[in-house]
């Protein structure tokens, strides 16, 4: 897994890229805390994603209920059929604020 | 294969060689995939604890239309009634495996191994 962080309109875009599993979920997991810790919106770009597993599903959860928590916005972008069947597996479809391209997540902020 | 998470891609990628000649569409695979992907975790996590030196055995059957996971490990017995799902009502990180197992296989089950100590995942899936 790669990932990187740039700023786009003032939000916070973290993308990553390959699999998102248990061996670098602490990694997924410390990038998207950090993130939301700026206290900017964030949104996720899951394009990239080939794998994600429960583990980086829970880092989604965690990251976007501390951002409920500092008032901050936090949604997915460009999640692929892989990820998306992950998190309707999950019942999370419904919960993530899912943007279909990261145009339209910058539009909605 | 030793019980590592940095083992578990190759493991994956084992997996979806495996069946996908079995006739599985890719949906069926990634989610067989998936299962196997997430009871690894749970037995590097929960029954090995994260000791690294801890080994799994896996091996996949087919049979008729379905086929057939069995994953063993060799941690000290595992009580099946606290492998369960857990309600997802809570919108909480953490303890999804379990559910994502049960919703990818039609089954999983433990299964009591004849010899050897450890606990024995039994997984089916109909091909489709």
């Amino acid at each position: 897994m790669t990932h990187s962080v740039r700023e786009e309109r003032g939000v916070l875009v973290v993308s990553f890229q390959g699999d998102v599993d248990l061996e670098y979920s602490p990694k997924a997991r410390r990038v998207l805390l950090d993130s939301v810790k700026q206290g900017r919106d964030v949104l996720v770009d899951l394009s990239s994603v080939s794998y994600i597993d429960s583990s980086g599903v829970a880092n989604l959860v965690e990251a976007f209920q501390l951002s409920r928590q500092t008032g901050t916005g936090f949604a997915l972008v460009s999640v692929n059929a892989a990820a998306l069947r992950v998190l309707q597996l999950a019942r999370l479809d419904k919960v993530f604020t899912i943007h279909a391209s990261l145009e339209e997540g910058l539009d909605a902020g | 294969m030793a019980a590592r998470v940095d083992q578990l891609r190759k493991i994956r990628d084992a997996v979806r060689e495996a069946v996908e000649p079995c006739g599985c569409s890719a949906e069926c695979a990634a989610d067989i995939v998936m299962a196997v992907d997430e009871a690894c975790q749970n037995i590097i996590r929960h029954a090995y604890c994260d000791d690294p030196g801890g080994a799994i055995e896996l091996e996949i059957e087919r049979c008729g239309e379905e086929l057939v996971v069995w994953l063993r490990d060799f941690a000290p017995e595992v009580d099946p009634d606290e492998v369960k799902p857990r309600a997802l009502d809570e919108i909480r990180p953490g303890g999804l495996g379990t559910h994502l197992i049960h919703e990818t296989m039609d089954s999983a089950d433990f299964i009591r191994p004849e010899s050897g100590g450890g606990n024995l995942l039994r997984m089916v899936k109909r091909i489709r």
